[in-house]
């Protein structure tokens, strides 16, 4: 009886992740912001909330969840907290690495761990001098015995002070391979990186790999030349992630700007009354609604198994990213000298708004990309 | 039947390149088409539309390279979907 009364909520949908975050996450993200982490508590919650990997199937200790469902459950855990969402999309793309590359035995070993939040994970990708050029990296994964090794250093690892599992791009003698590298094998080595502008609270870190002994199970997937899929295929879904979380900011720009627009009043009138503020306000209303509906399109794509669900991705990210950076800023000026104190969620908004313009992608790198379509498909 | 597995795989490619004259038997790595998008949208639609995963030690590029070598990784795959 006592247990039923206590088990948290499990987040299934929408509904209840909406719920979860109006209680556990929105009322304390500012002071996440302000101490540079995300609580053990909050941690542990959301993984009795099953949170962490719900997309997984049962076997594998997830639900089974849809991707549809999936970008509306980040896109209300990024309303409330970019950087807990950050969190969350990393350890998204190992889990579904894991999936959908692992071997059975890999499979086994991992992703029952991930589900339940036992063994959070992180993606390192990017490097001291490597980031847009993915092809620049010089971390490598060296052949010894039937076994790997590895040495390099990567940086700017989302949840890197944390988490248990890395998932390492290395170069191999023929491409670059994706491994699993257990955070306390030895000569694994981690760094915190504070004060960020933005995502103050995801726990960063530079993590050095020194003689990295591995076995020959921390391959994760082919080698040759289609581990660039699995590359490909964890970005996707970690740009899905930040679309999602980026239509949430612009859903609470939205929120915090509507609440203080009704009480804020100025010669006499309210700040919604006034028609250069409600401009604005419309502009978040009608950006909102589209950023949601080009995410789930890209989930929609991405649960019929449909090719087209890469592009329609990037799409997404591309607007819901800009759409985010154009409305914190917005939300700031509705709101103020209050918009740039910490006593609203808007300065916190705005700064996290700016990073997600920066990962998954950069803004350059979006628009290369989709234009590159528009070329091939158009020119003769 | 592995004709239309052929002649599907075509249409895909040609359709994301349609400035292109491409034939079963073309390199399309060689002819300089395949960045890691469009490899995994590749290999996205042989899943779908053949209803196959492909394993892991599949994935290599010589089977990538010509639609006909996909449509042979296809009939492999799943021989009852290549005789029907
Ligand atoms: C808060 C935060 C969290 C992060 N988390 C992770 C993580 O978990 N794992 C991970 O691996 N990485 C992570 N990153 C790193 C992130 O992925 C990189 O910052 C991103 O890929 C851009 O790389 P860069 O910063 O090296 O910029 P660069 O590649 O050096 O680019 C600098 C600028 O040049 C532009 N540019 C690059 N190429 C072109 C071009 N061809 N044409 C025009 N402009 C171009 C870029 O868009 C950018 O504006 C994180 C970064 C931040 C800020």
């Amino acid at each position: 009886m006592t247990l039923i009364a206590t088990a948290p909520p499990r987040v299934v949908d929408r509904r209840s992740a909406r719920a979860f975050v109006d209680t556990h996450v929105v009322p304390y993200a500012d002071d996440y912001d302000r101490s540079g982490r995300v609580p053990e508590d909050l941690l542990r919650q959301v993984a009795a909330a099953g949170l962490w990997a719900p997309f997984l199937p049962p076997e594998s200790g997830g639900a089974g969840m849809d991707l549809v469902t999936l970008g509306e459950v980040h896109e209300e855990v990024g309303r409330g907290c970019s950087s807990l969402r950050s969190l969350l999309t990393v350890h998204t793309m190992v889990a579904w690495t894991v999936q959908r590359w692992g071997t059975p035995a890999q499979r086994e070993r991992w992703a029952p761990a991930l589900a339940a939040g036992d063994a959070l994970g992180a993606f390192c990708l990017s490097e001291p001098g490597a980031g847009s050029d993915t092809a620049g990296i010089t971390t490598t994964a060296a052949a010894r015995g039937d076994g790997w090794v590895l040495n390099g250093v990567k940086k700017w690892t989302t949840g890197g002070q944390r988490a248990d599992l890395f998932l390492v791009f290395a170069r191999t003698a023929t491409s670059i391979g994706a491994f699993l590298v257990p955070r306390e094998a030895p000569g694994v080595e981690v760094r915190p990186i504070d004060d960020m502008l933005g995502t103050r609270a995801s726990m960063l870190a530079e993590i050095s790999f020194r003689d990295v002994a591995l076995g020959p199970d921390a391959l994760l997937g082919p080698s040759g030349f289609t581990a660039g899929m699995v590359l490909t295929g964890t970005l996707d879904l970690g740009r899905y992630s930040v679309a999602a979380g980026s239509v949430g900011i612009v859903q609470a720009c939205l929120e915090a700007s509507a609440a203080y627009a009704a009480e804020r009043r100025v010669g006499g009138k309210a700040l919604a009354e006034l028609p250069l503020i409600q401009a604005k306000l419309s502009d978040m209303v009608t950006d909102a609604r589209a950023a949601r509906l080009l995410l789930a399109e890209a989930g929609r794509l991405k649960d019929a198994g449909e090719s087209g669900t890469l592009m329609a991705t990037w799409i997404a990210k591309y607007f819901a990213s800009t759409a985010a950076v154009r409305h914190a800023a917005e939300a700031v000026q509705i709101h103020g000298a209050n918009g740039c104190s910490p006593d609203y969620p808007v300065a916190r908004l705005y700064r996290d708004a700016k990073v997600m313009e920066i990962i998954e992608g950069s803004n350059e790198i979006q628009r290369i990309t989709i234009a590159g379509q528009a070329e091939r498909e158009t020119t003769s | 039947m592995s004709n239309t597995a052929k002649e599907q795989i075509l249409d895909f490619v040609r359709g994301r390149y349609p400035q292109a004259e491409i034939d079963e038997t073309q390199d399309i790595f060689a002819l300089g088409f395949v960045n890691s998008l469009f490899a995994m949208e590749l290999v996205m639609f042989v899943e779908k539309t053949f209803g196959v995963t492909i394993p892991n030690e599949e994935l290599k590029i010589d089977n990538f390279r010509t639609a006909n070598a996909m449509a042979e990784l296809v009939a492999r795959l799943s021989p009852t979907l290549a005789v029907a």
